[in-house]
């Protein structure tokens, strides 16, 4: 067998690997999806009243809140799950079994895509779940079949880039609690965009910063294809971002993986 | 699969190794024949597992020529992993799947074909006695059952040449007897060669056809174990009298390497044999001296090592 083929079988050996961890502990999905969910009725019962008034709209009040902070709550969840990822690269990392691997003639990339596209999966899980409680809530998305198609694409772009970001970040950090605390600016990044509150509401340096940093364009992106309104050049901006943390990330995690094991 | 029967599994040329200013190894030479078992014998830090590691594609030597199997370690890692099985120094299962998955995992990294993968797994958890314990997690094995799956999952490839850094550290006496059994059976039904690293003398006594000691980066002595015990001159016996009289009269009499006479202790030379003891005994039976206690102390690793370094074990390196 050609090195192609076998880094095809032996990525989607890694990935059942995955998948069996995912089926057997299933809290793992669930806390992905646990903190997402408070925020979301955080805000939504004690703050939305007041957030939705503010937003302008001619509706106001917290059934608008919901359609306007979703968007930013299913993004949320990417930051979670990736935390997750973080944390099943750095165990898998500290462990024996990743030294195992190195010394197996296994496509060497095959460790890594396999944590990918687990993570991929896992967190599509999560989101599913977080969009379940938000239909609770009364969230009514105006997407039609073709919206939601370009809902989960863009999503999986998304979480394709994150993870590939987080499992380097893993590998920076050379020990568990380490890789867990360095993915949590993550969670806050789509608070610190249109997330939660339109940038425009914002003071000028932060305002300056939530305008330009990817989750912004990340929600917008998901806000026009769930709710209509209008996107501007956010798609653009969000597959370019896209693109380039997934490459930028890709990149990173194998010259880490790729470097010499120190004691 | 490569090897010749006929042609050495290993051979080492120089290999140097350091961290900066830290020389780990420095000039090693191994040639280490196919279907033996060869024991790397020293204390924590003597450069053991780094030897490992670069024997097994883990980490890049400074410079040293390698042959695994037949193959170049530097300029064909891959093929020289294709020939290898390594059980490290710390476990390397998954602990989130059970033993049989674990293996079952094994089994489609080597791409062995569907129907082979299912049988391979069940023969090697009979093999291991871990048929009991075979769906559940390995998180829930004892060390000596983690260390067996390790082992069997080491074995899945059907590795001509097979690493075991420290394969009984830790474990207990048991576990440890058990290891050994495996070990020896691996060379003797399946024909593969072994290169062990080991703190103890006695599990390289009890499993090495031949062994090397390294000593800062070097290798000091290398032999079979007769060879080695020989360098270390044998044990001593150590006599304990009941009073200062019989231990003074007795220091006298014999050849003594060293006495205490606080203890009232004497240490003589011996192996600890029934002649030569009963010897020992009949020649202070003639000068009438009692005494009180005797304990005979076979070479271990702390004699092997003074004998070759001057050094004990304990102002070795520290590990890393």
């Amino acid at each position: 067998m050609s090195t192609a083929t076998h880094a095809l079988t032996d990525s989607a050996t890694m990935l059942r690997r995955q998948l069996r961890h995912m089926l057997r502990y299933p809290t793992l999905t669930l806390t992905a999806a646990g903190v997402p969910v408070i925020f979301l009725l955080l805000f939504v019962y004690v703050l939305g009243g007041i957030l939705g008034s503010g937003l302008g709209g001619s509706s106001g009040g917290r059934d608008a809140y919901v359609n306007y902070v979703v968007p930013g709550i299913i993004l949320m969840t990417a930051a979670t799950a990736a935390q997750g990822t973080a944390i099943s690269v750095a165990i898998d990392m500290t462990e024996g079994i990743v030294a195992r691997f190195r010394t197996m003639a296994i496509a060497r990339v095959s460790v890594l895509t396999g944590h990918v596209l687990g993570s991929l999966t896992q967190t599509l899980l999560s989101m599913a779940m977080v969009t379940g409680v938000a239909l609770l809530v009364g969230f009514q998305p105006t997407a039609d079949l073709g919206g939601w198609l370009g809902v989960i694409g863009v999503i999986v772009l998304i979480i394709f880039a994150l993870t590939w970001l987080s499992v380097a970040l893993a590998m920076v950090a050379r020990s568990v609690a380490a890789a867990s605390n360095m993915l949590t600016p993550l969670m806050i990044l789509p608070m610190m965009g249109s997330g939660f509150v339109p940038t425009d509401s914002m003071p000028a340096g932060l305002r300056w910063f939530a305008e330009y940093q990817p989750f912004t364009p990340f929600i917008e992106t998901l806000r026009g294809l769930l709710m209509g309104t209008p996107m501007g050049n956010n798609a653009i901006l969000a597959i370019g971002w896209c693109a380039l943390i997934a490459l930028g990330g890709y990149l990173w995690a194998r010259k880490l993986y790729n470097r010499e094991p120190t004691r | 699969m490569t090897t010749n029967l006929d042609h050495p599994a290993l051979v080492a040329t120089a290999v140097r190794k350091a961290y900066g200013d830290h020389v780990v190894l420095n000039g090693i030479d191994l040639d280490i024949p196919a279907g033996s078992v060869f024991a790397l014998l020293g204390p924590n830090g003597a450069g053991k597992t780094t030897m490992v590691q670069i024997l097994s594609t883990l980490i890049r030597a400074d410079a040293g020529e390698m042959r695994v199997a037949g193959h170049d370690v530097v300029r064909d890692p891959d093929a020289v992993r294709a020939a290898i099985g390594v059980t490290g120094q710390f476990s390397a299962v998954d602990g989130f799947l059970t033993g049989e998955e674990n293996l079952l995992l094994m089994a489609d990294l080597h791409h062995l074909p569907r129907r082979e993968r299912r049988q391979c797994a069940t023969d090697l958890l009979a093999r291991f006695d871990l048929v009991d314990a075979a769906r559940k997690p390995a998180v829930t094995y004892s060390g000596g059952m983690r260390r067996r799956l390790d082992l069997a999952m080491t074995l899945v490839g059907r590795p001509r040449v097979i690493f075991l850094d420290e394969p009984t550290t830790g474990l207990d006496p048991r576990s440890r007897r058990t290891m050994w059994e495996i070990i020896r059976g691996l060379v003797t039904d399946d024909g593969v060669t072994i290169f062990l690293t080991t703190q103890y003398l006695d599990e390289a006594d009890r499993l090495a056809d031949r062994i090397a000691v390294l000593h800062q980066g070097k290798i000091v002595a290398q032999g079979t174990a007769e060879e080695l015990k020989r360098q270390v001159g044998g044990g001593h016996i150590t006599l304990r009298f009941t009073d200062a009289r019989g231990h003074d009269h007795a220091a006298q009499t014999l050849d003594v390497v060293s006495r205490d006479d606080e203890a009232l202790t004497l240490q003589v030379a011996g192996q600890g044999d029934v002649r030569s003891l009963r010897a020992l005994l009949d020649r202070l039976d003639r000068v009438s001296i009692t005494v009180d206690e005797l304990q005979v102390h076979t070479p271990d690793l702390d004699d092997v090592f003074f004998a070759l370094t001057g050094n004990p074990v304990a102002e070795q390196e520290p590990a890393r």
